[in-house]
């Protein structure tokens, strides 16, 4: 029979605990999971790189929604523990609901300190613990203004270095003398305060806060010396409580954390405690690599293995902010029978120290130079006797026996069991084996086999020198293909540091991805100035250099240097009105080619360029408008007569494909954006081989999407069901958003959603309803500025140099 | 004496950008590049005689519209794995004004 394992609380140690668990005993246990965040396991210990832009929220999700789904786990989002009811083994959560366990996990975390001063409580004084306070955070930084962040410790300081990425003005108040007091001695410490001052960030240390100033929202921070800063946002990042009020209800043994054996079972032995809430051998641990090795012998217990024991380990210490290299580990302070080994360069900014106690390394402080961290931290944990090496041993592995000094030596020299991934206890052996045995080529391979680089990934470069070893040539580290040869970022990575830098013109974007061409090329700036005028619709000024010759003249361009005209025919539907215009303007200007297209147009061929504005003038004149045949953007809305005429019609096809045009029509695309509406299944408009198709039926519309009848020929996949004609078009519209906002540029709607995968767009667009609308929202704020006719801008004279020669030279002038 | 005529304003060309010129022997493009400097060229594609003024600047070469080719705008070759070149025509500012050597555009009436 299966046992009921219930979890409170679903951070990261629970989620490493669980994967272990369905390893060892796959469908051993009914879990249940009540987490009082309403979100899935994410990794906690990337919140700063969120903060900072680095990464988005979805890239840092550990255990999506299939995950649970797939392993039958229960998991109540937001809902918090009430109580515990351990005569009757049951727990009772706000939401009310009552879950029996066989046995029980405790894994509440932590919760942050707030410094017991007046005004902590005012709007705009954040811990800094989940996303929650992330995203306060990031809505803080978007009104730009001064932030104080309290504690330079590990998560302050990457605090205030994502705020100020963010554009914040930043002051960091320290209490103690020196920065990072716990893992750096004073003088790295000092290097650290200084590369922060270099970047614009204040620092003040031996800072006490007296108060927090304001009277509804926070407005600054006074110190104790009587020294006021202003500030809209005030971040504390002075520690984190074991969270154990709900053990402490309960009845159960509580110190500083809850009080477990080196099991994790605490004084109930059908509860458990596991991660920042536990305290094992009087110790509460709050890095990840500890608690996922709690997580580790929990769950060998929970599976019927009761062998391991949870054993104290130094962990090491690295700072995550981007370009500054920092390392600590194990005890460094100085003692009579300690020696030490300091190794300094000033003009690199580098400073190395090695803490010995008989001849042995008990401790590792290494500034700007991190490499060798693991390799002292594999001859700390083996206690090897350095005597023999102790003149070189600062310089590192590789000056060890003399050999070279290739990258890779250090590397190739690490013995098997050396550990690379100190929050996953992964060593190198296993990583090598897993290279060989399963044939992995890329980080991502390593990282789905070992868990290595998973977590906080600042060991991301180790692995890739194991990959490099293992493989040789044949390792690519560049497997993200870069937008063209004048960057080395791909189109993603640069779509979001546009977004993550804030970066508003195609100079900025050159300037801060470091591009390697001074102003790009017909490759890049075309997509650059798509993903801009996409993402900043009311700031970037379009930048028609940078755009095809089509959409700068607003005509396709032919193969003799002529151009054809198509002009807008809402839905396909046309009059004796327009075409009487149309058949006027072709003999007028002597057209030589008249063509019915293959989305319902009528198309004018072999029109001079100096033509074309007078073209579009006498067109305009009959309410034409630019149909944007040429435009990596909305094209045509193809429809069938629908209900109006067709005695099989199910609903107003036309109409609603002459709404979804009038909707849309001026909006820029990653590529080009065909529709089509047909009015019953019959679908005589050929919407399943469209971009976005509807097909009208009984019931409301069928929404279908990422077909494709052009180079490749695929039917579409089914996005699902609207009842009403106004869903239908938020579906479409929505739709359309997300891929304008995460396609690549020239990369069609169908191959997007190869990559992104079917089952996430629908969970986007059609279960998780405020964000579709936020989609639908951002769609209509940037039509605001796209709905602009191009044709009757032309006619008015904008752009006029682009259809008329510079200079005529004529025969008398030129001859000699 | 070489002579040189005046063919508009230094401000009638957008920068990364191009405006053409009609002669009797053919269009001839030139073009601002984004550091400033001016360039002239024969307006065909050595490929498939493209229109290169309506192509994309980049650096000192134009992206030809129609097939990509990539056009040195200081020696008129062909980039990359590309063979072809079109005639490059002399050409230089004066204070405001944009001027090109008479000889090169006049040399295939003379010959």
């Amino acid at each position: 029979m299966t046992e009921r394992l219930v979890i409170i609380g679903n951070g990261m140690a629970p989620g490493r605990m669980l994967e272990h668990l369905i390893e060892a005993a796959p469908g051993a246990h009914d879990v249940t999971i009540f987490n009082a965040e309403p979100r899935v396991n994410y990794d906690r210990i990337m919140l700063s790189p969120v903060l900072s832009g680095e990464k988005t929220y979805d890239d840092i999700v550990i255990h999506d929604d299939a995950w649970y789904a797939a392993h039958g786990i229960t998991l109540h989002r937001g809902h918090r523990i009430t109580g515990i009811d351990r005569d009757a083994r049951t727990v009772t959560s706000d939401g009310g609901i009552t879950a029996a366990y066989d046995r029980l996990v405790i894994a509440t975390g932590s919760n942050p300190f707030m410094i017991p001063v007046p005004g902590k409580d005012l709007a705009g004084v954040l811990a800094y613990r989940d996303l929650d306070d992330v995203e306060k955070m990031l809505d803080a930084t978007e009104r730009g203004g001064r932030a104080v962040v309290i504690g330079g410790g590990l998560l302050g300081l990457e605090a205030a270095a994502g705020l100020k990425a963010r554009g914040m003005e930043v002051t960091v108040l320290h209490v103690m003398p020196t920065l990072m007091e716990r893992q750096l001695d004073p003088a790295a410490g000092y290097l650290l305060e200084k590369e922060l001052k270099r970047r614009g960030i204040h620092v003040i240390t031996k800072a006490n806060t007296k108060a927090i100033l304001g009277t509804d929202r926070v407005q600054g921070v006074e110190l104790a010396d009587g020294t006021q800063i202003p500030a809209s946002l005030v971040v504390m990042a002075v520690g984190i409580r074991p969270n154990v009020q709900i053990a402490k209800n309960a009845g159960l043994e509580v110190a500083r954390g809850i009080v477990t054996t080196d099991t994790m079972a605490t004084s109930d032995p059908a509860v458990f405690a596991l991660g920042e809430c536990a305290e094992v051998g009087g110790q509460v641990y709050g890095l990840v690599a500890p608690l996922y090795e709690q997580a580790r012998v929990l769950a060998a217990h929970l599976a019927g293995d009761t062998t391991p024991r949870f054993v104290h380990q130094d962990t090491p210490t690295k700072l995550k902010v981007t370009g500054i290299d920092l390392y600590s580990l194990g005890d460094f302070a100085e003692g009579d029978d300690r020696e030490e080994i300091v190794l300094r360069d000033a003009s690199a900014g580098v400073y190395k120290r090695i803490v010995l106690k008989d001849n042995r390394i008990v401790g590792t402080v290494l500034y700007g130079e991190t490499a060798d961290g693991a390799w002292f931290n594999d001859l700390k944990k083996k206690a090897t006797d350095v005597s023999d090496m102790r003149d070189t041993l600062i310089f590192g592995q590789a000056f060890q026996g003399g050999a070279p000094a290739d990258p890779l030596a250090a590397v190739a020299a690490l013995s098997d069991d050396a550990e690379i991934c100190g929050c996953n206890g992964v060593c190198k052996g296993r990583i090598t084996g897993a290279i060989r045995a399963k044939g992995l080529t890329d980080l991502d391979g390593v990282r789905a086999h070992t868990k290595a680089s998973a977590s906080c990934g600042t060991c991301t470069g180790l692995v890739e020198k194991l990959l490099k070893l293992e493989l040789g040539d044949r390792y690519n580290p560049a497997t993200v293909q870069p937008m063209c040869p004048c960057t080395t970022h791909g189109h993603d990575e640069v779509r979001r540091l546009i977004r993550a830098k804030g970066l508003k013109t195609i100079p900025a974007v050159m300037q801060e991805l470091e591009w390697q061409t001074s102003c790009g090329c017909a490759k890049c700036r075309p997509a650059l100035n798509y993903y801009l005028v996409c993402d900043w619709p009311a700031d970037y000024a379009d930048d028609y250099q940078s755009r095809f010759v089509n959409e700068r003249v607003h005509a396709n361009i032919q193969k003799d240097g002529t151009y054809s005209v198509v002009p807008r025919m809402w839905g396909g539907m046309t009059s004796s009105h327009e075409l009487r215009a149309i058949a006027d303007v072709v003999d007028k200007f002597d057209i030589p080619a008249v063509k019915v297209t293959g989305g319902q147009r009528i198309d004018m061929l072999g029109i001079r360029k100096e033509d074309l504005p007078a073209v579009w003038a006498d067109l305009g004149k009959a309410g034409f408008v630019s149909g944007q045949a040429y435009a990596k953007g909305l094209r045509t809305v193809k429809t069938c007569v629908g209900s109006t005429w067709c005695r099989f019609g199910t609903q107003d096809s036309t109409g609603l494909g002459i709404r979804l045009e009038k909707f849309m029509w001026g909006s820029w695309t990653p590529a080009k954006l065909k529709l089509a509406v047909s009015g019953c299944p019959r679908n005589c408009a050929e919407a399943t081989c469209k971009d976005i198709g509807v097909i009208c039926v009984d019931s409301g519309y069928e929404i279908h999407f990422a077909g494709a009848a052009g180079l490749d020929i695929k039917g579409t996949e089914v996005l699902g069901h609207a009842s009403t004609e106004d869903e239908a078009l938020e579906i479409v519209v929505a739709l359309t958003q997300m891929y304008r906002e995460q396609g690549r540029y020239l990369e069609r709607i169908y191959k997007w959603t190869k990559r992104i995968g079917v089952p996430e767009i629908r969970r986007q667009i059609m279960d998780d309803l405020p964000r579709r609308k936020s989609y639908f929202d951002r769609f209509v704020f940037s039509q605001k500025f796209a709905q602009v006719d191009p044709w009757s801008e032309r006619v008015s004279g904008k752009d006029k140099h682009e259809f008329k020669p510079m200079a005529v030279v004529g025969y008398q002038e030129a001859a000699e | 004496m070489s002579i040189w005529i005046d063919i508009g304003a230094l401000d009638d060309l957008p920068l990364r950008g191009s405006r053409c010129v009609q002669t009797p022997t053919g269009k001839i493009g030139v073009f601002r590049t984004a550091d400033d400097r001016i360039f002239a060229i024969r307006n065909e594609c050595p490929h498939k005689g493209g229109p290169l003024t309506e192509g994309i600047v980049h650096g000192h070469s134009v992206t030809c519209p129609l097939h990509n080719w990539v056009i040195s705008l200081e020696t008129g070759a062909a980039q990359g794995a590309d063979e072809g070149a079109v005639e490059t025509i002399p050409v230089r500012v004066e204070g405001t004004r944009v001027l090109l050597l008479r000889s090169a555009i006049g040399a295939r009436v003379a010959a």
